[in-house]
């Protein structure tokens, strides 16, 4: 493996993928609905520069194939410059991870902008639609590029303002209104836990560079006798809740399914390309800080949201929604992957879930586009109306079913493997836990998606009305669409599992597979292989059954389960309980904070108020009467003397004479008188 | 005719000219109030010379020549004080003593 070359030249390249879109965005912002077309071609240029330089340098990456390749542009910008302990610096961390993700973001991000183009056509903020848009690609590429938890932490925060703001866009519907506050304060509470997360490590290991802070770990292990110290394992579980959040894992996937009140585009971007992404990208840059009992937790978070999701997924009706609850169960799966130790299965999962969840979700921005409802019920045979659609989704959704040579078939058969050489080597049913819920979502999986390729574009349509006045979509909402199911197709061929394998290596705690484990890697891909075949087409078989050849109902079987699927179609009412608990009591603490700010911060502020409102009416008494007083005093009785003099100065030389002649006179009196 | 009946005339003129000097409304009349009171002290001159030198001679002429030189001084007086008079009215337009009173500031 040769070793690659990085001079200046790269490093600006790279840097500019992010500051491209960052300067794309203020231009916008400030000047881009001045310009002609409202200045969309502003953003959508930029991301088409920043997707070129990614893909270059990736391609550059890929020319000399070395996985395990890792290059520095260390302290490129200093923030907080200073001494070595107190100073933060930003710079560049560039490895297959970030190559990777470079590459994916940029490109999928690019083709969404695109999407937009002809989805967000005559929209009221067509301008800053784009401007945020914008500012969320440069948050995720950002995030990737970045060589330091703190100028991650600023991009990772960029994102959740920007998700709050796309989501929100239309703001005049309420229930948008509501789902992007719920989107900000659900992650918020993974996003503080993340921060706590930070400033632990900072306080122990003081420095933000991933590098530096993962050749500290192996020395922190060492020094504390090869266990995991308590303040590291609490760190990596901080950490990880920040990723629970932004991933949208249980117990804080509530807020992933709302933030369909979002455009579809910005549904597209936070589902594949950004923001969940991000979850997943810092569980695996952090996994040296996961204990090994913390990553067990990890699995078995990500593999119960797997099954979870996927059973909820299965009862909605709303398009989007199902989408949406795929979303919460891949990336579950991802995570599930991570945890178990397979690194690279979960990333490699990671960038083909990018590539076809995008593709499904511009799809059915497409499909939502011609019908104007997002009820699978009132679709059905679109599939003659909008051939390049139909035909993009269907090779996206087998890639998610699993389906073999498709890219989520690599990907999943990866995770999976990963999970049953996890349970093998512990052999115990805590272990064993996630591989069997894994195994079942995977099922669901193909089952629920088939669902929905079914409902929307087979079988006879429900609704005449909408069918008629369906009709394709124009290019720039479809080319972007072949370009993704192009890469759901080959992504799994274009880089495998191995091109993410280094990451996992070296590390303390992970299995090198050699020996007994090696054959246990071996057994465990065959079975994953099958079995995952197995799952999928069961899934997809029973999807044929119920919604193509009708040999049962669904709504008999709805009505046969009902309590149970009245529970599941309520998402197991989790948002409700969230709003009898945590919102209640977050509301009783403010009622209880008001009150407390009312009477006792109030009153405490009433209360010096008053005391130095009646010292200043003393004050301002005795300023009045007795100093205005005696400057008064010396006033007037100037005054007055000068109105005495000024009678004699008359002015008029007549006077004048008079009072010389009374003088003279005077004097002779007293003189003669004297005499 | 003896010597008080004279200064009694010359206190008069005295006593009128001031009186005209202080009270009269017209500048003119002022000036001419001057003239009394200096006519007054040369009455005075005069009158004491003839007292103090009744045979004549040099003693005589020195009271009559202070009289000639007050005469004379009127007469410079006068010039000048018709001119400022004038000066005065083109700059008040009146020759009113009372109305100007530009000595206040």
């Amino acid at each position: 493996m040769a070793d690659i070359v990085f001079d200046g030249g790269d490093f600006a390249r790279l840097a500019a993928v992010p500051l491209i879109p960052l300067g794309a965005f203020f231009v916008q912002t400030l000047v881009g609905r001045f310009g002609p077309r409202k200045g969309d071609w502003i953003p959508v240029g930029a991301l088409a520069i920043a997707a070129a330089l990614g893909i270059f340098e990736f391609a550059k990456c890929l020319t000399v194939w070395n996985p395990g390749f890792r290059v520095e542009w260390k302290e490129a910008f200093d923030w907080i410059p200073g001494p070595a302990e107190s100073r933060a610096s930003f710079g560049i961390l560039y490895d297959n991870l970030s190559a990777t993700m470079t590459a994916a973001v940029g490109l999928i991000a690019f083709l969404i902008h695109l999407f937009s183009v002809g989805y967000m056509h005559g929209d009221r903020r067509y301008a800053s639609f784009f401007a945020h848009l914008c500012l969320f690609s440069f948050g995720m590429l950002g995030l990737v590029l970045s060589d330091n938890f703190l100028s991650f932490f600023a991009c990772w925060e960029v994102m959740g303002l920007c998700s709050y703001l796309l989501i929100g866009h239309f703001s005049e519907k309420p229930s948008a209104a509501a789902a992007c506050k719920k989107a900000f304060l659900t992650t918020r509470i993974g996003d503080v836990c993340l921060f706590l997360g930070i400033a632990i490590l900072w306080t122990r290991l003081h420095t933000f560079r991933f590098t530096e802070l993962w050749d500290a770990v192996p020395r922190v292990l060492a020094e504390n006798g090869g266990a995991y110290p308590g303040w590291l394992v609490t760190a990596g579980l901080l950490i990880f809740a920040g990723a629970v959040g932004k991933s949208a894992q249980f117990p804080l996937h509530v807020w992933l399914p709302d933030a369909m009140e979002g455009p579809t585009p910005v549904s597209a971007m936070i589902h594949a390309a950004t923001m969940v992404a991000a979850g997943v990208f810092l569980t695996a840059r952090a996994f040296l800080f996961l204990s090994p009992e913390a990553r067990i937790a990890v699995a078995l978070v990500g593999s119960f949201t797997a099954i979870f999701a996927a059973t909820i997924g299965i009862c909605q009706t709303d398009i989007k929604r199902v989408l949406a609850y795929s979303t919460v169960s891949q990336l579950g799966f991802m995570i599930a992957g991570i945890g178990v130790g397979g690194i690279a299965a979960g990333l490699f999962h990671m960038v083909t879930h990018a590539a076809f969840k995008a593709c499904l979700f511009l799809g059915s921005g497409s499909v939502i586009h011609a019908v104007h409802t997002q009820e699978m019920p009132q679709m059905g045979g679109l599939r003659r109306r909008m051939p390049i659609t139909y035909g993009t989704m269907l090779v996206s959704t087998l890639a998610i079913a699993g389906v073999p040579l498709f890219a989520g078939f690599y990907s999943k058969d990866a995770i999976l493997s990963s999970t049953l050489v996890h349970a093998m080597e512990h052999g115990s049913i805590l272990h064993a836990l996630p591989a069997i819920f894994l195994f079942t979502a995977a099922g669901m999986t193909a089952f629920y998606m088939f669902r929905l390729i079914l409902l929307t574009f087979h079988g006879e349509p429900r609704d005449a009305h909408k069918f008629e006045h369906a009709h394709e979509s124009p290019w720039v909402m479809t080319v972007p669409l072949t370009i993704l199911g192009f890469f759901a197709v080959t992504g799994g061929w274009i880089f495998g599992e191995n091109w993410f394998l280094e990451l996992g290596k070296g590390l303390p705690g992970m299995v090198v597979a050699e020996g007994e484990a090696a054959h246990h890697e071996h057994e465990a891909h065959g079975i994953a292989m099958w079995g995952s075949i197995g799952v999928a087409g069961a899934g997809i078989l029973l999807a044929f059954a119920f919604y193509q050849w009708r040999k049962f109902s669904a709504a008999a079987w709805a009505e046969r389960w009902g309590p149970v699927h009245r529970w599941v179609k309520n998402k197991y009412y989790v948002d409700e309980f969230y709003l009898a608990t945590v919102v209640r009591f977050v509301m009783f603490l403010t009622a209880v904070q008001r009150w407390f700010d009312v009477w006792i911060v109030d009153g405490l502020v009433n209360l010096v108020g008053g005391i130095g409102r009646a010292a200043a009416a003393v004050s301002g008494w005795f300023d009045r009467w007795v100093v205005d007083g005696a400057v008064n005093l010396v006033g007037w009785l100037t005054q007055l003397w000068g109105g005495v003099a000024r009678l004699f100065q008359t002015g008029r030389v007549q006077t004048y004479v008079a009072w010389g002649v009374a003088g003279a006179v005077g004097a002779a009196s007293v003189v003669l008188w004297m005499a | 005719m003896s010597l008080g009946a004279y200064l009694a005339v010359a206190t008069a003129l005295f006593v009128l000219g001031l009186a005209m000097m202080i009270a009269r409304r017209n500048l003119l009349y002022v000036l001419m109030g001057i003239e009394l009171i200096l006519n007054a002290a040369n009455l005075n001159f005069v009158a004491f010379a003839r007292y103090a030198a009744p045979a004549g001679g040099e003693a005589a002429l020195r009271g009559q020549v202070f009289a000639l030189i007050v005469i004379l001084l009127a007469v410079a007086e006068a010039a000048v004080a018709l001119a400022i008079v004038l000066h005065a009215y083109s700059l008040f337009d009146t020759v009113r003593p009372e109305e100007p009173d530009l000595l206040r500031e």
